[in-house]
This record gives structure tokens, C-alpha cells and sequence, in this order.
């Protein structure tokens, strides 16, 4: 059953990376304004100008 | 501030879109044809490419890769670009991704149908596409990171924190699952065996469910649902909290795919405890999709998208609440290897992400071409047929699943058991024949969403580029785009720990998994022996036909299976197993006490029409084993492969092992000619029968030994 050890590694690793994004995003502030955010992505940033064939 | 204007990329949505919608007519036609297989046996043609066994791995690889996995990539380019205010970070790097993914959806389905397969479900695939998934997945992921990055929105909203959690665990779960050693090009020996295949690849294989299935879908429907209904969803709290504990939950449910095997006590009980608490988030996601149409239902009436919306979140209600109860081993003990498990993985598949599929297509087509839907009526029907199709589908299978269990496990007042396992099968072939009904009605749903959308964008003309502004993003420093990625990196120390971590964990991995693997397949049962060359040979035909499509070799610990197929099934039989052939359906038999059962002549003409042995059954024919030569050449370089992974044959036995195999070969040649069976010995179907009579004899012997 030694494998469970190579599975514990790379789920722990994965949980280790998740724990640290989490860490991240909490104190980077990305949770600080919790009503926001669901309605931005709402409005439309899309301008009226004739859709263009060309690259930008 | 200068706000800025970039241009949204379209083509590559359209490109992902066209194919989400093809490999869903193909995955799907592929699972009615090897639906009606299973109630009539000779649809499959006889051919072997055509045969249920390459037919079904076909279906699911078509279904979750291609289908879901186009779907994803629909999703997650239109979603992204609009979440980060920015074009996608490299449209290079976008169409390698598209073509790249399409070869290998491609490549997959002609190896499939050939019988290239490395025997482990939903991950069949041999290890050059494997290595190929890898790369492009990689390249996926430096395009979303890179678009991350480069975002004008500093918010990063709950979807693409999905996005990242899928595309960190999957890459993980790929990697470890499909380790191999290659034999040749196109065939390979799981790293792993027995008890280790089979944890891996439940880890892996539930875990696909969870990162590939779910996660990414759960995004989409925090994007395109309060889009669609044009409110915000109804918790971003909740969809914060119900993300971060499902992503950290759900890597450790695996187990409850092996309850009752010959997996330890310990391992079934931590998979156990995980599962049940994963109905917390599942169903904090569930509720968040539907609270966020409070006071919208009369938006749902009218809207095709908003429907089929509601009815895929329902499902992946039910299917999340049925997850944690299966996982329960007294649900299990009735469930496992039935035909409910097929039911509930199709609540989660025809309805949970088909539907969410169905709905980003009719939200961003008419979208994307700058118009309305062509039929709001089709589309309509389309969502009843549908949602009719999936009733019909899992309805009679959850009943199919009772009736084989409970007939399973039924004696007489003697104390004999009292069906044959055929009667198990013809008893519920009502509920297959209700079930490909049922499948058939989703793809003729699926065919008008077909006709609808074509006709909508023949009505309409394509944005290829969408004109945006935002204002850029506010950074402390200079942006990034013309100094080098390492100076970026390094002033943001938890990004650099989080890049070191994929790093060291992944050299760890990989440095440690040799050493561990091979010492612990030392056998603990002193009688089982490794397989003979003529049995491996006979294995890998087993494996190539899929044969675990229908038959499990994993005897649980109850009194029935007991009676039915002998000794339940040991950890220490397996240690030679590579890849473990556990299986987790019972279409037939389990096979795991097969060895010396019946006859040599029995399986000959088994083999050649199964009805000749067993009247009634549904078991495909196999005549061209009877046909086709075994190919010796490719023995040397098995044995090699196997001795690597420390099975402990001779030293030099590689070379001696033909000579071997042609002397057993003969055996059977004369066994066979007893019961007037004439057969040269270098055919397939003579490695076959060495590989069945050889199954679980092993720990009889040590039986009579010890008596």
C-alpha cells in the first residue's frame, strides 16, 4: 500500500497549493468587497463601434 | 486614467463551440450504439472494432474529452477574456491549444477503436496521447495564466478561482494515474499493480469526475447563469466558501469506489468520510444556482437557457446527494457493480453537464453572431426531449440496479442460490431497451439544438473581434509585458512559493515513485506466481477487448458472491496485475475465480458465439480470436518490461519465453483436441484461454497445499 504515500503527497501538495492561493487571495483583499463583484459582471464593456475584421 | 480598447477573440470561442457540438452527436451516438449492444448482441457487427468493449471506452472518452472538454474550453475562452477585461494572452498559444486538443480527440478515438487501450477506465488512452494531453495541457494553462495576469479587472470573480482549481488537479491527476512503462509504441504496463492500480486510478478516476466534470462546469454556471438571467447570483459569499471547501474535500473521497475490496480498511473508511461531507459544498453550489433565479421563475418560463439551466443544477443536486449516500458501504454493498452506478453517473452526465452545455450554446451563439435564436420553440423542444430522455434513461436503470442486486443476493429456503447470473441479466433487459429509448430521444434533442444553431448563425453575422475598454489595472509597478517573467515572479513571494511547490512536488513525485512501487509488489501470498508468457499474452487480449467493460474480477466479501464465485478476493492475488482488471460493472459475470471453472473447449466455443455455451446471453461473439495469430515477437520486450517492474521472473527469461509459450500453447492445442476442437497453437483465442484458466487458481493451490 505504499502508493497511499505517493498519493498523499500529491493530494497534500495540491491541498498545500490550494491553501496558499487561498492565503493569497484573502490577504490580497480579493475578499474584502463580497456584493460587488457578482453584479460587475453584468454590465457590458463592449463598445458599440462596427465589429472589426482586423486584429487590434 | 486612459482607458484602454482591446478586442475580445470570438474565433476561438466559435472554433471550440463548433467542436463541443460535434463530438456531443458523436460521444452520444456512440453510447446508443453500445447501449443497444448490450440488449442485442449482434449490433455490434462482429467486427472487433465495433464490439462493446472498445465501443464503451469510445463513448466515455468521446463524452468527457471531447464533449465536456470542448465545452469547458467554449466556456472558459468567452468567460475568461470578458472576467480579466482582456483579449486571451496568446492567440498562438490559443489555436495550438484548439488543433492540439482536437488530435488527440482524434488519435484517441482510432486507438480506441483498434484496441490501444491501457485497460484503466476514463483513462484508456495510451501513454504517447498521454504525454501529448500533457503538453497541450500545459499550454492551456500558460494561456489562462497568462490572460490572469495581464487582466484589467483586479478582482479575480469565483469562476476563474474554478478555472485554476481544475486545471492545478487535473494536470496533478494525469500525471501520477498514468504512469507507465512502455513496452512499444502503442503499448504500455501500468506502473502500478493490483491493490496500487486500482487506488490510483479511483483517486484519479473520481477525482476526473470532481476537476473536470464539476469544477470547470461549476464555473461556467457562475458565469453564464447570472448572465443569462441578468442578476447576480444570489451569494458571492457562499460561492466563495462553498468553492474553497469542495476543491479541498473532494481529493480525498477516491476510495469509495473500492468499498468492499480487497483495498484496506482504513483507506475505505477515509474515502467514506470525505465523500459524506462533500454534500456540504456540492449542495452550497447547488442552492446558490438556484437562489440566484429568486424571483426570476418567470424568466425561466420563457427562457430556453434559463431552463435547461434549472434542470442541469437540479441534477447536479441529485447526483450530489446520491454521491455521498452511495459512498455509505450498506448503499454501496447494494449499488456497486450494478446498472444504478450507470444511472447515476448519467443524472450527472446527461443532465448536470449536457444541459450547461445546451444552455452556454444557446446563450453565446445568437451572442456571438450578433442576433436572435432562430426558434425559441425548438429549443423548447429540444429541453423536453431532453429532460424526458434523462427520465427515461436513469428511471429504469436505478430499478435495473435493484433487481439485479437484490436477485443477486436472493437463496432458496435450502440455502442455494437462487438465480443464475444470466436470469439477472435477461430479467432487466426491459430497462436497457427503456434506457437506449430514452438515450435516443436526448440525441434527437441534440440534433435540433444542431438545426436551431445552425440556422441562427446562418441568420446572423460573426463577431470575430468584440471592441472593449477598461481601464488597465493599478499596479505599484511597471507592467510586466516587456520585462522578463522570472523579475515579475520574484517580487511576489507566495506566487514564487506556490511555483516552487508545484515544483518540488512534482520532482518528488517523481524520484520517489521507482523505489516505492517495486519493492512493495513483493508478493504476500508465497502461491501467487507471476503470469506465464502465453497468460500475459492473453491478459493484454483481455485488456485490448475491454473486457472489463462488463466483468469484474473483484469477489466481495458477502455470502452470495462467496457462493456464487468462490473465495473472496485477496490484496496479495493482485501483485502481478498490471493494470489491475478490478472492473466496476457487472454486465456478466465476475471472472476474478475463473480459472479451471470450465473447460478449454467450453471457452473456445464461448468465445467463438457465447450463445452456444449459454443460451440467452448478451455477450458479444469474438470469432476473429479464433482467426487472428498472436504476435510472439512483442513477448521479449513484455517479460523486460515486467521484470522492470519488479516481477520476479528468471533472470534471461525474456529469451526463453517463447519457448515457454509455444509448450503451453501446445497443452492447450491437445486439451482442446480431445473435445474434437482442431487449432493451430499460434492463435489468439489459445493465449486467451491460458490467460481464463489461470485466474485466481493461484490461492487454490495454497489451499490444497495447506491441507
Amino acid at each position: 500500500m505504499s502508493v497511499i504515500i505517493i498519493l498523499l503527497i500529491a493530494s497534500i501538495s495540491v491541498a498545500g497549493l490550494f491553501l496558499a492561493g487561498f492565503i493569497w487571495s484573502v490577504k490580497s483583499g480579493q475578499y474584502e468587497d463580497d456584493y460587488s463583484p457578482s453584479s460587475r459582471i453584468l454590465f457590458e464593456d463592449t463598445t458599440t463601434d462596427k465589429p472589426s475584421s482586423s486584429k487590434p | 486614467m486612459q482607458v484602454e480598447k482591446f478586442y475580445y477573440d470570438n474565433k476561438i470561442v466559435k472554433a471550440f463551440g463548433y467542436a463541443t457540438v460535434i463530438f456531443a452527436v458523436v460521444g452520444m451516438l456512440a453510447g446508443l450504439w453500445a447501449a443497444l449492444q448490450i440488449y442485442m448482441p449482434s449490433t455490434s457487427l462482429n467486427l472487433p472494432a465495433t464490439t462493446f468493449g472498445r465501443m464503451r471506452p469510445l463513448h466515455t472518452n468521446a463524452i468527457i474529452f471531447a464533449f465536456v472538454g470542448n465545452c469547458i474550453f467554449t466556456g472558459v475562452y468567452y468567460s475568461l477574456q470578458r472576467l480579466c477585461k482582456a483579449r486571451m494572452f496568446s492567440d498562438t498559444l490559443s489555436w495550438i491549444h484548439f488543433w492540439g486538443w482536437q488530435l488527440i480527440i482524434a488519435s484517441a478515438a482510432i486507438t480506441l477503436l483498434m484496441g490501444y487501450t491501457t485497460g484503466k477506465e476514463y483513462a484508456e488512452l495510451e501513454w504517447p496521447i498521454d504525454i501529448a494531453i500533457t503538453l497541450i495541457w500545459v499550454v492551456f494553462g500558460i494561456n489562462m495564466f497568462g490572460t490572469i495576469l495581464k487582466r484589467r479587472e483586479k478582482h479575480l470573480y469565483v469562476a476563474i478561482w474554478f478555472y485554476i482549481a481544475t486545471w492545478v488537479t487535473v494536470a496533478m491527476l494525469h500525471i501520477v494515474n498514468s504512469f507507465a512503462i512502455p513496452v512499444s509504441f502503442m503499448k504500455s504496463y501500468s506502473w502500478y499493480a493490483g491493490v496500487q492500480d486500482a487506488l490510483v486510478q479511483w483517486w484519479y478516476g473520481h477525482n476526473a469526475v470532481a476537476f473536470f466534470l464539476t469544477t470547470p462546469i461549476l464555473g461556467l454556471m457562475y458565469y453564464f447563469l447570472p448572465k443569462a438571467a441578468n442578476r447576480p447570483v444570489y451569494s458571492y459569499r457562499l460561492s466563495i466558501i462553498h468553492f474553497w471547501a469542495l476543491i479541498f474535500i473532494y481529493i480525498w473521497a477516491g476510495p469509495h469506489h473500492l468499498l468492499y475490496t480487497a483495498l484496506p480498511d482504513w483507506a475505505q473508511s477515509l474515502g467514506t468520510v470525505f465523500s459524506v461531507m462533500l454534500i456540504f459544498p456540492s449542495w452550497g453550489g447547488m442552492l446558490n444556482g438556484l437562489f440566484t433565479l429568486r424571483g426570476a421563475w418567470d424568466k425561466v418560463r420563457e427562457d430556453p437557457v434559463l431552463k435547461f439551466m434549472v434542470v442541469a443544477i437540479t441534477c447536479y443536486g441529485m447526483a450530489t446527494l446520491e454521491g455521498p449516500l452511495l459512498s455509505l458501504k450498506n448503499i454501496n454493498a447494494i449499488a456497486h457493480y450494478t446498472d444504478w452506478i450507470v444511472a447515476h453517473v448519467h443524472v450527472g452526465g446527461l443532465g448536470w453537464n449536457g444541459f450547461i452545455a445546451f444552455a452556454m450554446l444557446y446563450y453565446l451563439v445568437p451572442k456571438m453572431w450578433g442576433t436572435q435564436l432562430y426558434s425559441r420553440k425548438l429549443a423548447n423542444n429540444h429541453f423536453w426531449l431532453g429532460t424526458i430522455g434523462i427520465i427515461l434513461y436513469a428511471v429504469p436503470l436505478y430499478w435495473a440496479g435493484f433487481s439485479q442486486s437484490l436477485m443477486w443476493k436472493t437463496f432458496t429456503p435450502e440455502g442455494q442460490l437462487k438465480f443464475q447470473f444470466l436470469e439477472t441479466v435477461t430479467n432487466i433487459i426491459p430497462m436497457y431497451v427503456s434506457r437506449s429509448v430514452g438515450g435516443g430521444l436526448y440525441l434527437v434533442g441534440a440534433l435540433i439544438m444542431v438545426y436551431n444553431l445552425v440556422k441562427t448563425i446562418r441568420a446572423g453575422s460573426f463577431i470575430a473581434n468584440e471592441a472593449a475598454e477598461a481601464a488597465p489595472l493599478q499596479k505599484e509597478e511597471k507592467p510586466h509585458g516587456n520585462r522578463h517573467w522570472h523579475s515579475w515572479i520574484e517580487r511576489r513571494p507566495v506566487t514564487l512559493l506556490v511555483f516552487s511547490l508545484i515544483v518540488v512536488a512534482i520532482g518528488g513525485i517523481l524520484e520517489m515513485m521507482p523505489t516505492f512501487l517495486v519493492k512493495s509488489n513483493v508478493p504476500t501470498i508465497s502461491s501467487v506466481k507471476p503470469y506465464t508468457p502465453l497468460e500475459l499474452q492473453g491478459r493484454d487480449i483481455y485488456v485490448r477487448e475491454g473486457c472489463y467493460t462488463c466483468h469484474s474480477q473483484m469477489i466481495r466479501p458477502f455470502r452470495d458472491e462467496v457462493a456464487r464465485y468462490g473465495e473472496y478476493s485477496k490484496a496479495g492475488e493482485f501483485v502481478y496485475d498490471h493494470p489491475f482488471q478490478w472492473g466496476s460493472k457487472r454486465t456478466g459475470p465476475d471472472l476474478a475465480r475463473l480459472g479451471g471453472k470450465y473447460p478449454d473447449s467450453w471457452h473456445y466455443n464461448h468465445m467463438d458465439d457465447p450463445t452456444t455455451m449459454s443460451p440467452g446471453s448478451v455477450m458479444p461473439a469474438y470469432p476473429w480470436l479464433l482467426d487472428d495469430n498472436l504476435d510472439t515477437a512483442s513477448t521479449r520486450s513484455k517479460i523486460r518490461a515486467m521484470q522492470k517492474l519488479g516481477v520476479p521472473y528468471p533472470e534471461g527469461f525474456e529469451d526463453r519465453a517463447n519457448e515457454d509459450l509455444m509448450q503451453q500453447a501446445n497443452s492447450i492445442v491437445e486439451s482442446l483436441k480431445k473435445d474434437k476442437i482442431e487449432t493451430p497453437a499460434n492463435k489468439e483465442i489459445v493465449a486467451l484461454i491460458a490467460y481464463l484458466q489461470r485466474i485466481g487458481k493461484d490461492i487454490k493451490l495454497e489451499g490444497t497445499a495447506s491441507n
